[in-house]
């Protein structure tokens, strides 16, 4: 286990102390605690050595919220701070996460599924509240609930919903697809037939990639052909959610059609694209903080350390219990720069949140689109609705 | 008859409105002028970049424009459209608002978490005062006495003292507070929140919470009704208040803080200002690029007039 950024929180400590002002302290201050838990997880290799990983994905962007719940706190007698704590991929998590919970019950997770499940089912988490900001694994939200456990990244099937309505606004309705080789090309293609039977839109063929040599330099011969066996179609789905051979799919294809799902037209929970709404602002306060654009995986950590700012701030209490049941309350709202408040689902503690559905270079739109109709909130309509959802742990 | 109705309509239509409004077009980097008389565009300035707020001097003869991305406060000649000079602004200026001295501008530095205080005739800085993430709204009280920023991201009406320059209470409003408006007499002080939905209504003397304004359109959303710019008419009974993408002006009595009527407007509807003899308001729209006429003693829509790309802010000039 290497733990770094240990001073973060008393650096912040200190800088909230001068910063705060004076009538803000009639009163001892709130500490409120929280931990960045990472499990770090290996990453395959892929084709391209263009978009590598940024070391502080996740993490940065709940540095940014921290500096916003500081000065809110500030101003409310509040102490937030922030600690982070990394395992390697063969370290013991079991043990970090002791380390962390006896640190802070209010901690953000990142790592995949089953590591989250590792966290949550600690005796020591048992009065936690838990964010998970990284997986959009299905079991997760259903099945595999817990009740210490809340979602601020989307499932996944939110982000394939988002791009089917667009699918559908755009008449474009006959589906090919390429499905990668790994596991989780096959779990993302899975989504992405689901989502596309949800809309009624038609996956007419699909075919596996079977490339086994770096295609770099003969893409343009290559991969024409290939998909000239798929029928004709109006779109033409890639599953590589790796970033593996994707991005070769675009504009090589054999028929002039655009290419969606993991690459060119696809479902983002931010993206650097994202403009209105007040966005601009968040994103200038992340790049000048890091350097470079803000996306999915940060906006999470953002979203979680906000909304427990939030919690905090209306309820004058740092108690998980009470966090957690305020922010499962209708009371609870979140502007989280997308137009619409941020709130969590009641039955399965999902944050029900905006869509991006966008290319590298613009925002095509935010989903839910208009039109979709939902008898609760049109936003349900993307992701595990409560009928779909087979979590229990939500119910008193 | 219809003679006689035609003569009418045109001497309704006709009362003696001399006037213009100034509309700053965020992503054109220009400002509009429309003439309150025929309700054309009769002139297009170029400003700096991302102009937003905009207010005129008390004798009219400057107007002052937040040059958002050009990091200034522009300083106009209004009858020329000259850049007279810059004023120090601080980073980022959004929103201001002119105290009744006609002197000092308080601004809102949106990416910088501060409001700058700015002298306009030594055009210095008097005073910058930390508040909370992302200030936007701009009030002071009639008096002069109280200063408001609101934050976005921190949630807060934030009060000035402004012998002073310094905070002197910090209130908790609903998610995203965009507008601040003092009563004509001071004693309530409004806060607008577009994304928590309603408006705030704070007793000036004690900073206390008395009210709260909700709104709901049949067939629009819950979460698309975003209450941003707002105005109180001229006898202080009602305030009209934009609603965002709901694409609506409400109109909501000041004593019940009840909605009497939704208007319909253009899209994504920002701010608002009334013609010199108050009988029409004008409201901008970011969305479609326009401005809305609506006749205040109706309380209907009468014109849509093209303004630039994202009309935000809008004033006054007799």
């Amino acid at each position: 286990m290497n733990r770094y950024n240990r001073a973060a929180g008393l650096c912040a400590a200190l800088v909230l102390c001068v910063a705060a002002p004076a009538m803000a302290q009639q009163k001892p201050a709130l500490a409120v605690p929280m931990v960045y838990l990472r499990q770090q997880v290996p990453q395959p290799p892929v084709l391209s050595n263009l978009d590598p990983i940024p070391a502080d994905l996740g993490f940065a962007g709940a540095q940014i919220a921290l500096k916003d719940n500081q000065t809110t706190g500030a101003f409310m007698g509040q102490e937030f701070s922030l600690t982070v704590i990394e395992v390697p991929p063969e370290g013991d998590l079991t043990q970090a996460a002791r380390t962390a919970l006896a640190e802070a019950q209010l901690v953000l997770l990142e790592g995949e599924a089953e590591d989250l499940l590792t966290v949550a089912d600690l005796p020591e988490a048992k009065g936690a509240l838990l964010f998970n900001t990284s997986s959009g694994d299905e079991a997760l939200r259903s099945e595999g609930c817990r009740a210490n456990l809340l979602h601020t990244i989307p499932e996944t099937a939110a982000r394939t919903d988002a791009l089917m309505q667009v699918l559908v606004a755009r008449q474009w309705a006959d589906l090919a697809m390429i499905v990668g080789p790994t596991a989780r090309d096959s779990v993302y293609a899975d989504h992405l037939r689901r989502s596309a039977a949800k809309f009624g839109l038609t996956l007419a063929g699909e075919t596996p990639w079977t490339f086994d040599t770096d295609l770099r330099d003969s893409t343009m011969d290559e991969v024409p052909r290939f998909t000239q066996s798929l029928p004709d179609h109006d779109v033409l789905l890639v599953a590589d959610p790796t970033d593996d051979f994707g991005r070769y799919v675009l504009h090589n294809t054999w028929l002039p059609r655009p290419v969606a799902g993991s690459h060119g037209l696809h479902g983002e929970a931010w993206a650097s694209v994202i403009e209105a709404w007040g966005a601009v602002q968040l994103q200038n306060r992340f790049e000048a903080a890091t350097g470079r654009p803000m996306r999915s995986e940060d906006y999470a950590a953002w979203a979680a350390i906000r909304a427990i700012g939030e919690a905090v701030t209306r309820t004058s209490s740092a108690d998980p219990a009470i966090l957690r049941a305020y922010m499962l309350s209708d009371a609870f709202q979140l502007d989280g720069f997308k137009g619409r408040a941020l709130t969590f689902r009641t039955w399965n503690g999902q944050m029900r949140q905006p869509i991006a559905v966008v290319n590298d270079r613009a925002l095509v739109t935010l989903a839910p689109l208009p039109g979709f109709l939902h008898q609760r909130n049109e936003t349900d309509s993307l992701g595990l609705d409560a009928p779909e959802s087979r979590c229990t742990a939500f119910k008193e | 008859m219809r003679l006689l109705l035609a003569a009418l309509m045109t001497s309704a239509a006709l009362p003696a409105m001399a006037g213009e409004i100034w509309v700053t077009n965020e992503k054109d980097d220009t400002v509009s002028v429309i003439d309150v008389e025929t309700l054309e565009v009769v002139k297009t300035y170029p400003t700096g970049e991302r102009p937003r707020g905009i207010t005129f001097s008390k004798d009219f003869s400057r107007v002052y424009i937040c040059a958002s991305d050009s990091n200034t406060v522009q300083v106009m000649d209004p009858n020329t459209g000259e850049i007279l000079h810059d004023l120090p602004s601080g980073e980022d200026p959004e929103q201001f608002v002119l105290a009744p001295d006609d002197r000092h501008l308080y601004i809102a530095n949106e990416d910088d978490a501060v409001t700058t205080v700015v002298d306009t005739q030594s055009r210095t800085v008097v005073a910058q005062i930390n508040v909370g993430i992302e200030p936007e709204g701009m009030a002071v009280s009639p008096d002069g006495k109280v200063a408001i920023t609101t934050s976005e991201t921190t949630n807060m009406a934030h009060w000035i003292d402004t012998s002073t320059q310094s905070l002197f209470a910090n209130t908790l409003v609903d998610a995203r507070p965009r507008h601040a408006e003092f009563t004509a007499d001071g004693a309530a002080l409004w806060v607008s929140s577009e994304i928590g939905g309603t408006i705030t209504v704070f007793e000036t003397k004690g900073q206390t919470e008395t009210g709260k304004v909700r709104f709901a359109i049949p067939g629009v959303n819950q979460d698309l009704i975003q209450p941003v710019g707002f105005r109180f008419s001229p006898d202080g009974t009602r305030a009209f208040v934009a609603l965002g993408p709901a694409n609506h002006v409400a109109v909501v009595n000041t004593a019940t803080y009840e909605v009497e009527k939704y208007i319909l407007v253009g899209r994504r509807v920002w701010h608002m200002e009334y013609s010199p003899d108050k009988t029409r308001l004008f409201t901008t729209n970011g969305v479609s690029g326009d401005v809305t006429v609506i006749d205040v003693a109706s309380l209907e829509p009468v014109k849509s007039i093209k303004v630039g790309r994202f009309p935000w802010g809008a004033a006054m000039r007799p």
